[in-house]
């Protein structure tokens, strides 16, 4: 029984202190932009992230490997599935995932079951499927999963998820390198960037860095407006809709002149 | 700014081509000026297809209805087209109309069967009114052939009511019961569906009131501003659903393509272009109804994240 308390105990150490993360190495890392402006005009971005090891020791055995993650505000989301009903389709059943987050990338130097474990995986939530959290799904709906399924393909369609092996430019096991798109269609919110150093299937290192997206000028105080004042924004709605409509015509009967 | 100048849509939260939009509004602006339509039904399903949201799409469209509108009844309240006493009456059974079409609107997108909600509504009506319509070109293009006078129907049981008042513009003596249901259902429809309901209103009218139709298009226009109107707050008030710059670049277009479509009415024949607006309803009813029974591509979709 002793026997099988210890290791149980240093793995426990192990978690509460980090040792796995008190590594001999560290990421520098920088960003091309912490801040991501949504203006009128806005049509996705791209941030560079890239970045150096810092080493206090000699450069141990075996490959070193680099995971990036993004990952924008998460959110409880409604799946929706359609079934034919006296010949039609309706949606019929739904699925509440607990948390998904409304963007997530992940950039790696390699295949990504080559260069994580599974419990690392599962420890630190960086694949996509794990990066979304569900608990499960009403009793009267079957095959739950296919519900995470859809909702990741349908992100991944919209360039909303994205799992880009080998998109890391890692060079002399020091100096690393990405691009990330940030899509058009990007929420609001603070961004985690995370930065994984990995040995052995074994995340020796982690980083984080925070994007702040925002909207910016009139985009930011028409949703502000929207939902603050809701009223007062309905107003403004009407007192445009109106005066463009009575321009309209008073501009045309001049021009008809 | 670059070339295909995309357009960031603050409370759509998607971003969309800028000229699209201004040609999607001018288009339709056209149709409505051409036809003297509020354009409503078409503007609704084809921001669908472009990727709006369906609760931004139906709010934002009746935005864009009272703007075409405003600009519609300004010509008929010069041209004193418009019966106000009536459009007054249709307005407050619109106006009850639309608080009812509001809260179905919000209780559908709960149950997560609003887009199935409107589709249906518009195969529906749009399949009604455009065989009606079809109907009605046809038989009066062949009576202008042979020269007849048109006569108005007389429904009897509408003079049976009580509660008359006297509609002077109109030269009617009616209860205002019909008016006040007529009004009641297309407001739930312009809650619903985001459009102004003119193509429901103005046959009710005709058919059903026997209103002349010389001031048919100005009453129902004067109703429609401010059905839509309170459409529009109400789905900003409790929805945060209408897109100002998405409204505001379908007015522009919109208010531009109505003068164009007006002037080339003028030049037109009025019965071929009936016909023409009848077929044209008629596809967007066939097209959606595909859309209804076909094997949908994807069978999951996510719930569009209510309220922020």
């Amino acid at each position: 029984m002793k026997a099988f308390l210890v290791p149980l105990a240093a793995l426990a150490m192990m978690i509460l202190t980090g040792a796995p993360l008190c590594a001999q190495e560290d990421v520098v890392a920088g960003l091309s932009q912490d801040r991501i402006d949504i203006t009128a005009d806005f049509d996705g971005s791209d941030i560079l992230i890239y970045g150096a090891v810092k080493r206090e020791t000699p450069l141990p055995d075996g490959p070193l490997d680099v995971i990036i993650t993004v990952e924008g505000p998460s959110e409880p989301e409604n799946v929706r599935r359609k079934s034919r009903v006296v010949g039609v389709w309706l949606n019929t059943d739904v699925v509440t995932i607990d948390l998904a987050p409304s963007f997530y990338a992940v950039a790696t130097t390699g295949p990504f079951t080559e260069i994580v474990s599974d419990t690392e995986d599962l420890r630190y939530s960086i694949s996509i499927p794990r990066a979304i959290r569900s608990v499960g799904a009403p009793q009267t709906v079957e095959n739950s999963q296919e519900f995470t399924d859809a909702l990741i393909r349908l992100r991944t369609q919209r360039g909303l998820y994205a799992l880009n092996e080998g998109g890391i430019r890692l060079t002399e096991q020091t100096l690393f390198r990405t691009d990330i798109d940030l899509p058009a269609n990007l929420v609001e919110g603070n961004y985690t960037t995370r930065i994984f150093l990995l040995r052995d299937r074994r995340v020796v290192s982690l980083y984080e860095k925070t994007i702040f997206v925002r909207k910016v000028g009139l985009e930011r105080w028409l949703f502000r407006l929207a939902h603050q004042q809701p009223a007062v924004y309905g107003i403004l709605a009407l007192v445009i809709a109106a005066v463009a409509g009575w321009t309209a015509s008073a501009v045309f009967r001049l021009i008809r002149r | 700014m670059t070339a295909p100048m995309q357009f960031y849509l603050p409370i759509a939260e998607v971003s969309v081509n800028a000229f699209l939009l201004f040609g999607l509004g001018g288009i339709v602006g056209v149709l409505s000026g051409l036809f003297g339509v509020g354009g409503g039904f078409l503007i609704t399903p084809l921001l669908f297809f472009i990727g709006i949201p369906p609760t931004v799409a139906v709010a934002t469209g009746a935005n864009q209805v009272v703007a075409s509108s405003i600009s519609g009844v300004l010509v008929h309240l010069k041209r004193k087209t418009v019966d106000i006493r009536m459009g007054t009456v249709l307005m407050l059974g619109g106006l009850a109309g639309s608080t009812a079409g509001i809260w179905l609107f919000n209780l559908l997108s709960r149950l997560g069967q609003i887009d199935l909600t409107v589709q249906l509504s518009y195969v529906v009506f749009l399949g009604i009114v455009g065989t009606m319509m079809l109907q009605e070109s046809l038989r009066s293009m062949s009576r202008a052939r042979r020269a007849q006078p048109v006569k108005r129907s007389q429904h009897m049981w509408v003079h049976r009511l009580p509660l008359k008042v006297k509609f002077r513009t109109s030269g009617l003596y009616i209860s205002i019961i019909p008016p006040l249901l007529v009004g009641f259902f297309v407001g739930i429809l312009a809650a619903v569906m985001g459009v102004g309901g003119g193509f429901i209103m103005v046959p009710a009218m005709i058919y059903l009131l026997n209103m002349p139709t010389k001031v048919v298009i100005g009453t129902s226009l004067y109703q429609i501003i401010f059905v839509t109107a309170f459409t529009t707050f109400m789905h900003a008030l409790t929805n945060q659903s209408v897109d100002l710059m998405l409204a505001l670049m379908l007015i522009l277009g919109g208010v531009i393509g109505a003068q164009i479509g007006a002037q080339l009415a003028m030049r037109l024949k009025a019965e071929q272009l009936r016909v023409l607006l009848a077929l044209l309803v008629l596809s967007v009813c066939l097209k959606l109804s595909w859309d209804l029974v076909a094997t949908p591509d994807e069978l999951f979709s996510i719930a569009a994240r209510s309220g922020g």
